[in-house]
């Protein structure tokens, strides 16, 4: 059977990241291409196969063994991948969009000199990132956890001779791995209370072992949660996200946007019958997840790169996935990941084009009146910005109104907060638009406007395609209301089972109402603004307003990071090093050294001594000893 | 098969003599010994039951008068640091090849010579054959440290000999007080297993053994001797410390302490876990600000070995299998990583971390195997040190779940000062300095994809070696809770 290959999706980009790895300097930068998009494209097929497998079948949950990993004790890890309605859709997301990223990287990196460096990169992102997916235990799954912060690390430093992208490299991988470390802490409470790590002894268990609001299962899910939120950049541990931008931009579209960040919530949507038990983290989820997209939103507001709008704007959005998946709405969660995996790549490879012929300026300052140079670029970019901005019937409309209907039945205040940032969101999202393509061309001469012209077909078609899947994405979970039968919920239904509450039809209706008008008269005021009264944004050093100059600033949160935690732990190093080790330690060492004061005098004998006597010496020793024993036989 | 381990015991110092008196061709000669010692302890290791058995066991009466007999043998618990130090005495030595030493042949002899004295520490069945090989394997290596080490050699040396001879008399005592309570007057470990103390009398024991293997590994505060001295030894006599002879201390551990005095384990083995965790930490916010990289990786050495020894501290069989797992990855890596920080210190006569940057362009492959080790270091899963730490770290949280989260800290601290000092050394612009740069070759390359491809096999398929110690870490287990019981 078909899923019983499916050690063959991981494996084919892995091949691919040996190929080119080695060959990144004697292969041609056609062959590079070829082999690692065609490595992908591979297993993409792969993987629409064991889907269409899967659906054919009755059973939903098959697992394919390959070896024993670890054992020490009672502890036996396997290595072993599970196939489930979860995983299979993640597989295409990874294999489909990732394809779609690396034939445009073709296109985007062509003139760079580590081009065969950087699609062995990306090759070997793919394969932890099926990984992370594919694991049938925590610790498979953390494998590809961690294995994608490495490849994350090695791509935001990329371009490392600059001192800066090194940094915000290494901010990444030290960022997530404080959620590692509750992961990991995770991991071994599970193991304690369930004897085992894999999710098929794990999850049917978990009710009847556990009652609800168990103190156990309230650290486990906690422990979980500070894990998922490294990764998918949530508050506190967001601000590597937007630094991670350092990075080229089909990074920050594959890694940073469709997939690696929204692991985090493939995480908690697979774990979701360990969440269930434990209602006041799911209630900390969905304050944290909305806390992130309205501080991310707000931030957007007023950020003049390109991407740094877009990073925001992600961080906002993985923010409405976890208020999703705090108020129990998984599947409507998992339907945001899929959405924002078309339109944030949509955008950040659209992004990426006019960078492309902006010749690397991200500045939106400096642009404007870019829609006749870049005709194709722009409209594609128009359906992304529609899409997230929530207007039907675009995808992000379903799945964002999805999740905030759930959020309405729960709580009206945070749904109201919730309905807020979406205003927001479709503001800054015009904003960008409208500075970038609207208006007049803004650039000096350095970035000449003849000089500007649309991407090549490696870059346009992608953005094509993508732009199909961001405007009709959302047939895949209609709800009832809209006389749909919300396809994408009953295909999970075997991995979640629990449906949160839903409005009725007639209050659905309503919010959906509510939404549609105030995004209208947000991009309304977007146009007012910034084609209407042609307001450009301004300069880097002028004078803000305090809270314009706060979202500006990013509310200094990485000041305050500084301050409350590297500076103590600066200070704390070098306390230790010239106080507690030289002074102190050293002192009582040195002052029963003084009794030893004989020992110093012999030993300045031998340090002027012939080397060639000692080992004569030594070998007497030895040799006598064993003379000793012979004679004493 | 019956003397196998007698001619891998002593042919490390049969090549000693040869070395020493073979003048130029010291260095080839020297590695050829090791590769057949090499060849030796993978024949005892292909051979070996992993069961929880003695074997490759010989018995020799040696000094009948005192009950002293040269009594060795192999088991779970000692197999790997064999291996250890088998394999990495070749590889420290092809790190030699391209640095010059003056007086060569008395150099690699006395490294040979040490070797004979680590593996009788890992395979003593006899407090006192234990006790020669511990200070037969010193000796060379305060020698390397004073002949061959830099500028600060004799002042550092002082604190090296002050800290080790103290703790080796203390250890002395110990052996000494147990052989005075054992009836059948004799030095035999069985013995002292068998030995009937109360818990006062067990915990001096205790603390006259755990403060030579603290010193050696070395635990906090035991530690500031370690920093100076790896700095100042010479790139070889680094490796040989924190490679394998650091391992002494962590094998003492588990094979004298835990079995002989349990009673004293009671009474101080939290003492000793918390000082562990408490090294840890302490050590690793000490590197974040290390200009020195060699210095910084000493710092960093204190760090990883504090969590093997919480690990054996914590008595459970993750714990223990993790150590094992560890002391072998620990050893490679760091090893690695001092070969890394000689290669440059050759090259651009400095491990200043501020005055380095950007080798990583002039320098691609030393870009690759240096990442590769680092993500060793940092236990990145499919890597060697993940499957240690994770072990560890799970021992440690059967203990205590904050002490697993105080303990876990070094995955977040030792990213911080590992990616530090590569960006600080490799990454950035390349300056005037760093310009100059040779990429690795030759003797250095071969050593650097030996030890990477050691790095990924072990993380990817550990369960050879997990298998090897597994019985013994279960019956040593054992035996020392059926102890703690038939007590109470």
């Amino acid at each position: 059977m078909i899923i019983n290959l499916v050690w063959l999706v991981p494996l084919i980009p892995f091949l691919g990241f040996i190929i080119n790895g080695l060959g990144r300097n004697t292969l041609s930068k056609n062959t590079v291409a070829f082999i690692g998009s065609t490595a992908v494209f591979a297993s993409f097929v792969l993987s629409v196969a064991i889907f269409m497998a899967l659906g054919n079948d009755t059973h939903k949950s098959h697992e394919v063994f390959l070896f024993d990993w670890i054992r020490a004790g009672q502890l036996n890890i396997p290595l072993s991948f599970l196939v489930d309605p979860l995983s299979s859709i993640m597989l295409l997301i990874i294999t489909g969009v990732g394809f779609l990223i690396h034939v445009y990287s073709a296109g985007y990196m062509h003139d760079d000199d580590g081009f065969g460096k950087f699609f062995s990169y990306l090759n070997l992102f793919i394969f932890f990132m099926l990984l992370l997916v594919l694991g049938s235990n925590y610790i498979v799954m953390f494998i590809g956890w961690e294995g994608v912060g490495l490849c994350s690390y090695l791509l935001i430093g990329f371009w490392y001779s600059n001192n800066n992208y090194a940094s915000a490299a290494k901010k990444a991988f030290v960022m997530n791995r404080i959620g590692d470390l509750g992961f990991l802490i995770a991991v071994f409470l599970i193991f304690n209370t369930f004897g085992s790590l894999e999710f098929k002894e794990i999850f049917p268990k978990a009710a009847g072992l556990i009652s609800s609001g168990d103190s156990t299962i309230i650290l486990i899910t906690l422990c979980l949660f500070i894990g998922a939120c490294g990764k998918s950049a949530q508050l506190p541990l967001f601000t590597w996200l937007p630094d991670a931008m350092a990075g080229p931009t089909p990074v920050s579209a594959l890694i940073h946007a469709a997939t690696m960040v929204t692991a985090g919530v493939y995480m908690i949507a697979r774990s979701n019958v360990l969440f269930e038990l434990a209602p006041v983290i799911q209630h900390l989820i969905a304050i944290i997840g909305l806390a992130t997209a309205l501080l991310g939103a707000l931030i957007a507001l007023t950020q003049t790169d390109i991407k740094k709008v877009l990073a925001y704007s992600t961080v906002s959005q993985l923010g409405y996935m976890f208020l999703g998946l705090g108020v129990g709405a998984y599947d409507g969660a998992f339907f945001h990941v899929i959405t924002h995996a078309f339109f944030k790549a949509l955008l950040f490879l659209g992004a990426g084009s006019v960078i492309h012929a902006m010749h690397h300026a991200q500045d939106m300052r400096i642009m404007g009146g870019l829609r006749k140079k870049l005709p194709i670029t722009y409209r594609t970019m128009l359906i992304g910005t529609i899409a997230i901005a929530g207007l039907p019937p675009f995808s992000g409309f379903f799945s964002k109104d999805e999740i905030l209907a759930h959020v309405y039945e729960q709580n009206k205040i945070m749904w109201a907060i919730g309905v807020f940032t979406a205003f927001l969101t479709a503001f800054y999202m015009f904003r960008m638009l409208f500075l970038t393509f609207y208006g007049t061309y803004r650039g000096t001469t350095h970035h000449a406007e003849d000089h500007i012209h649309e991407s090549p077909k490696s870059m346009t078609i992608p953005l094509i395609v993508l732009a199909v899947l961001s405007a009709i994405g959302g047939i895949i979970g209609i709800p009832h209301s809209l006389g749909g039968h919300h396809w994408l919920s009953e295909w999970l239904s075997p991995v979640i089972t629990h449906h949160a509450a839903a409005p009725d039809h007639a209050t659905e209706y309503m919010l959906m109402g509510i939404t549609v008008v105030g995004v209208l008269i947000s991009i309304g005021i977007a146009y007012n603004r910034y084609i209407g009264k042609a307001h450009v944004p301004a300069d880097e050093n002028a004078e803000r307003s305090s809270l314009v100059g706060l979202s500006y600033n990013k509310f200094y949160i990485d000041e305050l990071y500084d301050a409350i935690i590297r500076k103590p732990l600066d200070a704390m190093s070098g306390f230790f090093y010239r106080i507690m080790d030289t002074k102190i330690i050293d002192g009582i060492v040195n002052g029963l050294g003084w009794g030893t004061n004989e020992a110093s005098k012999s030993l300045r004998l031998i340090q002027t001594g012939n080397v060639g006597f000692y080992i004569f010496m030594m070998v007497v020793g030895i040799i006598s000893m064993l003379l000793y024993t012979y004679l004493s036989i | 098969m019956e003397q196998l381990l007698l001619i891998l015991l002593f042919f490390p110092l049969v090549s000693a003599i040869v070395t020493a008196c073979s003048g130029s061709a010291a260095k080839p000669v020297a590695l050829i010994s090791s590769l057949v010692s090499l060849g030796i302890a993978a024949v005892l290791v292909l051979n070996f039951i992993p069961d929880a058995s003695l074997q490759f066991g010989i018995n020799y009466p040696w000094i009948t008068a005192l009950g002293i007999s040269f009594k060795a043998g192999v088991d779970g618990l000692s197999i790997i640091p064999i291996l250890l130090t088998n394999l990495l005495i070749p590889i420290i030595i092809l790190t030699t090849f391209k640095s010059g030493h003056k007086n060569e042949p008395a150099f690699l002899a006395l490294m040979l010579f040490m070797q004979t004295g680590l593996l009788l520490v890992f395979t003593a069945m006899d407090a006192f054959l234990f006790y020669i090989g511990w200070e037969a394997a010193l000796i060379p290596i305060y020698f390397i440290c004073a002949i061959w080490g830099g500028k600060d050699r004799i002042r550092v040396n002082m604190k090296f000999f002050v800290y080790t001879v103290g703790g080796s008399l203390f250890m002395l005592l110990g052996i000494i007080y147990l052989y005075l309570q054992n009836p059948a007057q004799n030095f035999d470990i069985q013995a002292f297993y068998n030995l009937d103390l109360d818990a006062a009398q067990q915990s001096w024991v205790f603390w006259a053994f755990f403060l030579a293997f603290a010193i050696k590994m070395p635990i906090f505060p035991f530690h500031t001797w370690q920093p100076d001295t790896y700095t100042e030894a010479p790139a070889a006599g680094t490796m040989l410390l924190s490679g394998i002879m650091l391992k002494m201390g962590i094998y003492g551990v588990i094979r004298w302490i835990l079995p002989v005095v349990p009673l004293g384990l009671t009474e101080w083995g939290m003492t000793a876990f918390i000082l562990s965790i408490i090294g840890i930490v302490y050590a690793s916010i000490i590197a974040f600000k290390q200009q020195n990289a060699k210095r910084l990786i000493a710092y960093s050495s204190i760090a990883h070995v504090g969590l093997i020894s919480a690990g054996i501290f914590s008595l459970n069989a993750q714990g223990l299998q993790g150590a094992m797992i560890q002391m072998l990855s620990h050893g490679i890596n760091v090893v690695g990583l001092f070969f890394i920080m000689d290669i440059i210190a050759n090259r651009m006569k400095t491990n200043d971390i501020a005055a380095l940057g950007g080798i990583a362009k002039v320098a691609p492959k030393l870009a690759i195997v240096f990442l590769i080790i680092v993500l060793g270091t940092v236990a990145l899963p499919g890597t060697n040190g993940f499957i240690g730490e994770f072990l560890l770290l799970m021992g440690v949280y059967q203990v205590n779940i904050w002490a697993a989260v105080f303990a876990g800290l070094t995955i977040i601290f030792g990213a911080v000062y590992m990616f530090r000092t590569y960006q600080g050394i490799m990454l950035g612009k390349t300056n005037d300095l760093t310009l100059t740069f040779r990429d690795i070759q030759g003797s250095e390359q071969v050593v650097l994809y030996i030890i990477c491809a050691l790095i990924i096999v072990i993380g990817v398929y550990p369960k050879p070696v997990l298998h090897l110690s597994e019985a013994a870490v279960q019956q040593l287990l054992e035996q020392v809770n059926q102890k703690l019981i038939s007590v109470k």
